[in-house]
């Protein structure tokens, strides 16, 4: 396996963009990431788009050459594939790019990710959500996705003790990190007042323990270590673990209601892989879909004891002055969740954090970062993690 | 949400008969029914028998939705849950004509057969299950407390 390096990074505004097009919006991302690289269009291998439900939301399948074409390789004729994984598409997306240069097939690749949701109204962007869930056996009954992860909380609350209050400090935390970055959907910072008040969406989940509907994308340029330094002048951030597990599609089908064994499992694969433990982990960005979501993570990840997730907000572990700062970008809470973009903006802040790149919300000096993506409520988890070099 | 006939009408027996299917290797049961067991896998090819469930259980966890889809929107405030029939699967279905305060894990439900979707006024009407909490103590579904057409003896409370 050779060592693959992130080069170039790039991200557009996140949020309800209106007066811009899916294509706009990946070749937005895509050209800001390939100007950061210093590559050339002749320089790339492959690209792979992560995108959940561009059928659904903007009717348009077939994506993979169109984010080529939309990107001016068209007359390259780079060879391009989307691949999808519901929430964790850019994820899995950045993961079939690291495979591909590991494995000595590919020198240059370019990953993106994008979602266009606002396109279509919020009864339809809910449906489409609700197909990463289980169409015959979860959403034909009547459960809506904050409804699966309202259901994680509870049982959460019950068998742990964490509180409503926990939860709504998650988002707190969040949104107070996304103000500090220009990109993010939400800059504006809540109380914990202002969360638990907010309207009910599925009980105990209230509007501000949701991630958004959001509009965006992001790409990255990756490449070899060795032929890295043909391209960039700039600190090379290192991919060292990557890790991908499965589930049951159906939450009810797991062994657990309240740890993700997919997010387990991924993260032993990376941390195997890295050499690393949880305790190497100087920061994360992890897949906050609802504030729960990020309970139980900091849990599975190992970076605080079962059940312990609440406490560890409660005692602002993962604030961003935190031992372990979580989601330093606004997360998907604050930055937004443009499903297919989500896993490939977290390696684009964890590559900007590491190359000491974060502007004003820049960690002090950190050195392994790791970025957690889900999909769906648990059945695939896609980590990554990266040290700077 | 699924508007076609023929998925639906592939999962009748499932759905209106809550009928999974058993493991002739390590005797666990499933629901829906699965090709495979994912514990035997190999060894469970061709062992699957199909296995009729007794609709009893209890809540393993909730929610009280407040937003629902197009096709539950005139439902909310209703609660969803997570129930572990006796036999060992889990399901999800909607808890009816009941209390919402009253719905609380570990609860003891059973299986009621209800419409869930229609496809507009004139459209296909989908039936299936959903849960009613119950009122009396429910015995679990084991052969000492199965009357002799095979019906669960209830013990008042």
């Amino acid at each position: 396996m050779r060592d693959v390096a992130v080069i170039g990074v790039g991200i557009t505004k996140f949020g309800e963009l209106w007066n811009k097009s899916f294509r706009q919006l990946t070749a937005e991302a895509g050209s800001k990431a390939i100007l950061d690289s210093g590559v050339d269009g002749k320089d790339i291998d492959a690209m792979y788009v992560g995108s959940m439900s561009s059928g659904r939301f903007v009717g348009q399948e077939h994506i993979g050459a169109l984010v080529a074409d939309a990107s001016g390789f068209s007359h390259l004729h780079i060879p391009s594939t989307r691949v999808e994984g519901a929430c964790a598409s850019g994820g899995l997306a950045i993961r079939q790019g690291y495979l591909s240069i590991a494995s000595g097939m590919n020198d240059v690749v370019i990953v993106g990710g994008i979602e266009k949701m606002n396109d279509v109204g919020g009864t339809s962007a809910t449906e489409t959500l609700a197909t990463a869930a289980d169409q015959e056996w979860e959403s034909f009954f009547g459960v809506t996705f904050p409804g699966l992860y309202a259901m994680m909380a509870k049982r959460h609350m019950y068998e742990f003790g964490t509180t409503k209050e926990q939860l709504a400090k998650v988002a707190v935390k969040n949104h107070a990190n996304g103000v500090k970055n220009p990109n993010a959907q939400y800059q504006m910072e809540i109380t914990v007042d202002k969360a638990l008040n907010a309207s009910p969406v599925a009980d105990p989940l209230g509007l501000l323990d949701c991630s958004p509907v959001t509009d965006g994308a992001a790409a990255v340029v990756l490449c070899s270590v060795e032929k890295a330094k043909e391209f960039t002048q700039k600190p090379l951030v290192k991919i060292i673990g990557s890790g991908q597990a499965s589930d049951t599609l159906s939450l009810h089908g797991r062994r657990s209601i309240t740890t993700l064994d997919a997010t387990v499992h991924a993260a032993n694969m990376a941390y195997k892989q890295s050499n690393k433990s949880p305790s190497d982990i100087d920061f994360a960005e992890v897949h906050d879909c609802f504030t729960i979501a990020e309970i139980c993570a900091i849990e599975d990840l190992g970076f605080v004891e079962k059940g312990k997730g609440g406490y560890a907000v409660d005692q602002n572990i993962t604030t961003f002055d935190g031992s372990k700062p979580v989601n330093t970008s606004g997360g998907l809470k604050s930055k937004g969740h443009p499903v297919g973009a989500t896993g490939v903006a977290q390696i684009v802040e964890v590559a900007q954090q590491l190359r000491g790149d974060a502007g004003n919300r820049q960690l002090s000096n950190p050195h392994v970062g790791l970025a957690h993506n889900v999909g769906g409520s648990g059945a695939t988890c896609v980590i990554h993690i990266m040290e700077g070099m | 949400m699924p508007k076609d006939v023929p998925r639906f009408w592939r999962e009748i027996p499932q759905r209106y008969n809550l009928i999974g299917n058993q493991c002739g290797s390590c005797d666990k049961v499933f629901f829906p029914p699965r090709v495979s067991c994912p514990y035997c896998r190999r060894k469970s090819i061709g062992k699957m028998t199909e296995k009729k469930l007794s609709g009893n259980g209890e809540i393993v966890t909730y929610s009280i939705l407040h937003v629902g889809p197009e096709d539950f929107e005139n439902q909310v405030p209703y609660p969803i849950a997570i129930i572990q029939l006796d036999e060992g699967p889990r399901i999800t279905a909607q808890i009816i004509d009941c209390d919402i305060n009253d719905v609380k894990i570990g609860i003891r439900v059973k299986s009621t057969f209800r419409k869930i979707q229609q496809d507009g006024n004139t459209g296909a009407i989908y039936y299936g299950y959903k849960f009613l909490i119950c009122k009396d103590k429910v015995a679990k579904y084991e052969p000492e407390n199965l009357d002799e057409s095979g019906n669960i003896v209830s013990i008042e409370r």
